[in-house]
C-alpha cells in the first residue's frame, strides 16, 4: 500500500530537500573543464541555449552559450544554478523498496520484478486499465513518445495521463478548437515587430525571464504594452495599461474587449466573412457586453477597458501572449477562446509582428503534449478515438487495433478513480502530485488507498515518500534527445554525463520493464536517436509532423520548426501565412464564450479571493530548485501577498504570520503586505509541499473540456496565526533550509535501515 | 578607450528583481561563491521596481580616496578593482564611504572585494557575466552606437550628484530624457519616516524570521 512508513521530517533528514549551494567540487578549486556540453536549461518552455562545463563526467559550471539565436546567452537565475542539482546529495543512487521502517536499497532485478508482479496481480484481478499511469513534460521529446507508447503497449492501459492536465491542457483544447493546430502560432522573433503586445495572465517576468527581451526590443521600438492580471507584476509595472482583473473573469473583460472593436469598426471584415466561421454568432453573443457591464464582473474600470480595446483595434500588428492565469480555470478554454477571438476580429495573424501564443510552462510542454503523451492523444497530436489516426499509429507500432487500448483517464480523475478503488496501481514518472495536484488533502488521502505505487525519480519527491517501490532516474543533462521550445522549436538536448550510482537514465529503465513485461518485441532501439526516428514517423500526416526533423537538422541549424512533413523542408516558424487554419474547412473557428462565474467564490464565510502562481526562483513543484540554495535563500518558502486596505481590515500586518483557510485546507505563513495587488485578493505561490503547499488550499473543480482544475480562483479567509500555528510553521520554515550532512549516505542508512 | 573594453549601462526600468545577475557573478571564477551585485527593491511593499548595483566604476572613486593604505586602484581601462591585497587593512572605509554600498570586506580573505567588471572576462573581449545573462537588458554591455541602434530612447548619464559631492563614473544609466544628472539628497533619504511599520494590531504581530 501507498503510505508513509515514518514521519515526514525523518524523509526530509534521509532524502531532502537538503540546499547545496556549491558546485559538486567545492567552490575552492575549479577542475580545468574538459569540455563544453551545448544544450538546453531544463527549466521551462523557454528552454534557453546553455553550454554545461564538464570535467571527469562531472559537470562542474556553466557557460552562457551567446550563438544560441533565442538568448543569445541570457539565462535566468534558475538556469545559472541548474547545474547544481546534477550531483547533489540528495541524488537517489539506488533503486529503493518500502519498508516499515522507511525504504531499503534494492537490486534493480529486485525492484524491476517486484513492479512487473505488482502490475500483472493488479491487472489479473481488476482489469487493464486498473493499472494507471501518470508522467511529465519535464521529459524529452524521445521519453515522452515512449512512455506513451509504453502505456498503452507494455502496460496494455488506457489510463496514461500527465502533468500538463495542470498546466496548458486548455490552451492545446482552445488551440484546436480555433485553429485545428496546437501551438504557439509564430516564432517570438515576431514580438519585436509588433505595435501592441497584449499580456493575458502571464507573469513573464517570473516565469519566462528570458522572454521578456523580446517585449523589450518591441518597447524600444515604440509599442504599447497591456497587461490583465489582478497583480503587478514586475512585467506589469512597465505596462502601458495594466488591467487588475478579478480572479476569474476573464472572458467578461474579452468579451468587453470585443464588443468595443465591434462597435468602433476595428474589425478586419474581410477576414472575418471569408476566413473565419462563427463570426454572425460571436458579434450577437457580445451585443450587451458593455465596459459598464464587464466593470462590474471584473473590477476593471470602464475607462482602461476602453482604453484597451482602443490601443488594440488601432493597432496595425499586434501580439497576444497568455499563460496559466487564464488557462487554470474551470472555464480555461473559453478564457483562450475569447482572447483568439480578438485576434481573429482583427485579422492579425500570419504575417510579420502579427501573432498568438500561449506561452508553455513546462520544460518541454510543447514537444511533451505531442506525441501520445495524454490520456486521448496519439504522435503527431492525433486523436485516439479517430479510426485513420488509430490505423496509422497501429501501423507504425505493427500492432491491430484491438491492441491499441480507447481513450483514459484525465489526471484529475485518475486520482479521483485511485480514491474510489478502480485504479490500484499507478506508475508514476516526471510528475509530482503530492504538490502540483489540487486539493492536495484528497490526494493524499487517494494514495493512502492505492494499493501499489512506483516512482522514478531523480529525487525523492514528496510523492516518492509514499511509494512501494522507488527507481532511480535521470536528469535531463543525463541523456540525448530534443525538445521542442513554446515556440515550436525542436533543440537538442545533450547527455553531459551518465546518472550517479545504480540510478539509470528514464529510457532504460522504461525499456526493461517494457522486456519483463513481455513486449521486448515493440521496444528494440539502440538508442534514443531510434526512438526520436520512430516519433518522426509515427508523427508523420498528423498535424504536429515532425517527418522532415532528423538529430543532425535540430544541431546544424540549431533548431528547427515544426510543422515539417518532409526533409527537405525548411519548417514552419509562422503558421497561418497563407490564411488557412488546420480545420479541413482550412477556416478559422470562432467561438461564443458566455461568462459564467468560477466554480467557487467569495462569500460571508470566506470572503476573500485566492490565487496562486510561480516565484522566479522555482520551477512547478520544486522538487529540483529547492535543493539549491542560492535559489532558496532568494525564496525560502511561500507567503501570502496581500494588499494594505485589506490588511489594515483584518488588522493584520507586514511579515506576521497568518493562516489561510478555505473549505479544503488551512496553510500557515509570513504576510507580506504590498499595494501591488488587488485589494479583495491573496496571493500565495505554490512550489512547496504538505503543511506549506498552496494546493491544499485549491478546488478540485475542472474545466469541462480540457479537465484542467480551476487553480486560479477559491474562496479564502485570512487570520493571524495561532500560537501553535506559528511555532509549527516556523519549524517548517527552518526544514525548508536544512543542509546536507557530511555523509549523506550513510545518515540514509542510519533512517532507513 | 584601451584594448577590448566596451561601455557598461544599467537601465534600472527594465530590472525585473530575477537576480540571475547575482547568481552569474557568484559564478565568476575569481571570486567564486560569492557575488559583488545586489539587488534591491527601490520601494519595497509599493512597487515591485528592483534594481541591480554593480560597481559603477568611478572617475575619482570614494573608495580609494579614503582608503588609508592606498590600496584600492584605478587601472588604466578606468577599472576600478579589489583592494591590493599586501597593503589591504580590512578597515572597512572603502565599505562605508561608497554611495554605491558596492565594496565588501571578506573576513575569511581579509581584503575589499568588488565587482572588477569581469576583469578576466572583459579583457579578453568577453561580456561581464552578468550583463552576458541578464534577461531583459538592465544590465547591457557593449557600444555607444550599439546601444543608440538598439534602444533609440535610452538616454545614458553618467553624471551623480550626492548633497554636495558630485561623481562621475565609468558606467552609464539610464534615464528619461531631460535628466542629466542624478541628484540624491542624502539628507533626505537618512532621515528616519516612511519605512516604519504600523503599530502592531494584533497580539500574534511579529516579525517573521
Amino acid at each position: 500500500m501507498a503510505r508513509l512508513s515514518l514521519p515526514i521530517a525523518d524523509y526530509v533528514r534521509a532524502y531532502g530537500p537538503h540546499i547545496s549551494d556549491s558546485p559538486v567540487r567545492g567552490w575552492d578549486h575549479k577542475p580545468t573543464v574538459e569540455k563544453l556540453v551545448k544544450t538546453h536549461c531544463c527549466f521551462c518552455g523557454m528552454q534557453c541555449g546553455i553550454q554545461l562545463q564538464v570535467a571527469g563526467n562531472q559537470v562542474v559550471g556553466f557557460e552562457p552559450w551567446e550563438e544560441f539565436p533565442f538568448n543569445e546567452g541570457r539565462l535566468c537565475p534558475k538556469g545559472v544554478k541548474r547545474y547544481m542539482q546534477t550531483h547533489h546529495p540528495d541524488r537517489l543512487t539506488s533503486p529503493l523498496i518500502r519498508t516499515e521502517a522507511g525504504f531499503r536499497e534494492a537490486s534493480w532485478d529486485e525492484a524491476l520484478d517486484l513492479v512487473v508482479r505488482k502490475v500483472r496481480e493488479i491487472q489479473a484481478k481488476q482489469g487493464k486499465n486498473a493499472f494507471a499511469m501518470m508522467s511529465g513534460v519535464s521529459l524529452s521529446n524521445e521519453k515522452s513518445y515512449l512512455v506513451g507508447k509504453f502505456a498503452r503497449l507494455a502496460l496494455n492501459t488506457a489510463n496514461l495521463d500527465y502533468n500538463g492536465r495542470f498546466c496548458m491542457v486548455s490552451a492545446g483544447a482552445g488551440n484546436k478548437k480555433a485553429f485545428g493546430i496546437d501551438r504557439t502560432a509564430n516564432s517570438w522573433s515576431d514580438l519585436p515587430e509588433a505595435e501592441v503586445i497584449l499580456v493575458a495572465g502571464s507573469n513573464v517576468s517570473e516565469c519566462f525571464p528570458t522572454l521578456m527581451h523580446y517585449i523589450w526590443q518591441a518597447r524600444d521600438r515604440g509599442a504599447r504594452l497591456i497587461v490583465v492580471d489582478p497583480r503587478i507584476t514586475p512585467i506589469g509595472r512597465t505596462a502601458d495599461l495594466h488591467l487588475a482583473v478579478r480572479p476569474g473573469t476573464d472572458s467578461a473583460l474579452n468579451q468587453a474587449l470585443l464588443a468595443e472593436l465591434i462597435v468602433h469598426g476595428w474589425i478586419d471584415e474581410t477576414f472575418v466573412r471569408t476566413r473565419c466561421s462563427g463570426w454572425d454568432e460571436l458579434v450577437a453573443s457580445v451585443a450587451t457586453c458593455t465596459p459598464e457591464w464587464a466593470e462590474a464582473i471584473t473590477g476593471v474600470p470602464a475607462d482602461q477597458i476602453r482604453s484597451a480595446a482602443r490601443m488594440w483595434g488601432q493597432a496595425k500588428t499586434s501580439f497576444l501572449l497568455h499563460a496559466r492565469g487564464v488557462e487554470q480555470h474551470t472555464k480555461g478554454v473559453d478564457n483562450v477562446l475569447s482572447l483568439i477571438n480578438l485576434v481573429l476580429a482583427t485579422g492579425r495573424l500570419g504575417r510579420k509582428g502579427c501573432g498568438y501564443g500561449t506561452i508553455t510552462g513546462q520544460g518541454n510542454g510543447q514537444g511533451g503534449r505531442e506525441h501520445g503523451h495524454k490520456c486521448d492523444q496519439l504522435p503527431g497530436n492525433r486523436d485516439i478515438e479517430n479510426p485513420v489516426h488509430r490505423a496509422h499509429v497501429c501501423k507504425v507500432w505493427g500492432i491491430t487495433d484491438e491492441e491499441l487500448p480507447h481513450k483514459g483517464k484525465t489526471a484529475v480523475e485518475i486520482f479521483e478513480d485511485i480514491h474510489e478503488g478502480a485504479i490500484g496501481g499507478l506508475l508514476n514518472i516526471c510528475c509530482n502530485p503530492m504538490v502540483s495536484h489540487p486539493d492536495l488533502n484528497y490526494v493524499r488521502a487517494a494514495l493512502e488507498r492505492l494499493p501499489f505505487l512506483c516512482v522514478i525519480d531523480f529525487f525523492m519527491s514528496e510523492t516518492a515518500r509514499y511509494a512501494d517501490v522507488v527507481l532511480p532516474g535521470s536528469l535531463q543533462e543525463e541523456e540525448e534527445g530534443t525538445t521542442t521550445t513554446a515556440e515550436a522549436r525542436v533543440v537538442r538536448i545533450r547527455a553531459a554525463v551518465s546518472p550517479p550510482g545504480e540510478a539509470r537514465t528514464d529510457t532504460w529503465i522504461l525499456l526493461e520493464l517494457a522486456r519483463r513485461l513481455g513486449r521486448a518485441d515493440k521496444f528494440t532501439y539502440a538508442d534514443n536517436q531510434e526512438i526520436f526516428n520512430e516519433l518522426r514517423r509515427a508523427s508523420s500526416g498528423g498535424t504536429t509532423d515532425y517527418t522532415g526533423i532528423t538529430w543532425e537538422r535540430v544541431e546544424r541549424e540549431m533548431g528547427v520548426f515544426w510543422p515539417c512533413p518532409s526533409e527537405g523542408h525548411p519548417g514552419t516558424p509562422r503558421l497561418f501565412e497563407d490564411q488557412r487554419s488546420y480545420h479541413p474547412d482550412g477556416l478559422f473557428h470562432l467561438h461564443t464564450t458566455a461568462y459564467r462565474p468560477s466554480a467557487e467564490v467569495p462569500d460571508a464565510e470566506y470572503p476573500i479571493y485566492w490565487t496562486s502562481g510561480r516565484s522566479v526562483f522555482h520551477y512547478l513543484s520544486g522538487t529540483q530548485t529547492r535543493r539549491i540554495k542560492f535559489l532558496v535563500d532568494k525564496a525560502p518558502g511561500p507567503l501570502c501577498e496581500m494588499h494594505p486596505e485589506l490588511a489594515t481590515r483584518l488588522g493584520l500586518v507586514d511579515r506576521q504570520l497568518v493562516t489561510v483557510e478555505t473549505r479544503r485546507g488551512a496553510l500557515t505563513v509570513p504576510l507580506a503586505v504590498v499595494e501591488s495587488i488587488r485589494p479583495d485578493t491573496v496571493f500565495v505561490p505554490y512550489h512547496w509541499p504538505e503543511a506549506l503547499a498552496a494546493n491544499q488550499l485549491t478546488v478540485r473543480a475542472l474545466d469541462p473540456v480540457s479537465k484542467m482544475p480551476e487553480f486560479k480562483v477559491a474562496a479564502c479567509r485570512v487570520r493571524a496565526a495561532t500560537a501553535d500555528e506559528a511555532t509549527r510553521a516556523r519549524a517548517l520554515f527552518a526544514e525548508l533550509r536544512l543542509e546536507a550532512p557530511e555523509d549523506a549516505a550513510r545518515t540514509r542508512r542510519q533512517v532507513a535501515p | 578607450m584601451m584594448g577590448p573594453f566596451l561601455e557598461f549601462y544599467v537601465d534600472p526600468q527594465r530590472c525585473i528583481g530575477c537576480k540571475a545577475c547575482e547568481a552569474a557573478c557568484s559564478e565568476c571564477d575569481t571570486h567564486r561563491g560569492s557575488s559583488m551585485i545586489h539587488v534591491d527593491f527601490i520601494d519595497p511593499g509599493v512597487s515591485p521596481q528592483t534594481a541591480a548595483t554593480v560597481c559603477m566604476h568611478c572617475e575619482n572613486p570614494t573608495c580609494a580616496s579614503v582608503c588609508p593604505a592606498d590600496a584600492i586602484k584605478v587601472d588604466e581601462h578606468g577599472i576600478v578593482h579589489s583592494s591590493l591585497k599586501p597593503r589591504c587593512i580590512s578597515c572597512n572605509n572603502c565599505e562605508l564611504a561608497c554611495p554605491f554600498g558596492v565594496p565588501k570586506i571578506s573576513i575569511g580573505l581579509q581584503q575589499m572585494q568588488k565587482c572588477d567588471m569581469c576583469f578576466d572576462r572583459t579583457s579578453i573581449g568577453k561580456k561581464p557575466m552578468c550583463a552576458t545573462v541578464c534577461p531583459t537588458g538592465a544590465l547591457f554591455y557593449g557600444t555607444p552606437a550599439e546601444l543608440a541602434a538598439r534602444r533609440p530612447q535610452g538616454h545614458a548619464i553618467n553624471l551623480w550628484r550626492f548633497g554636495v559631492q558630485e561623481i562621475r563614473t565609468r558606467v552609464r544609466v539610464i534615464v528619461p530624457a531631460g535628466v542629466e544628472v542624478l541628484e540624491i539628497d542624502v539628507a533626505e533619504v537618512i532621515e528616519p519616516g516612511g519605512a516604519a511599520l504600523p503599530p502592531a494590531a494584533s497580539e500574534s504581530a511579529r516579525e517573521f524570521l
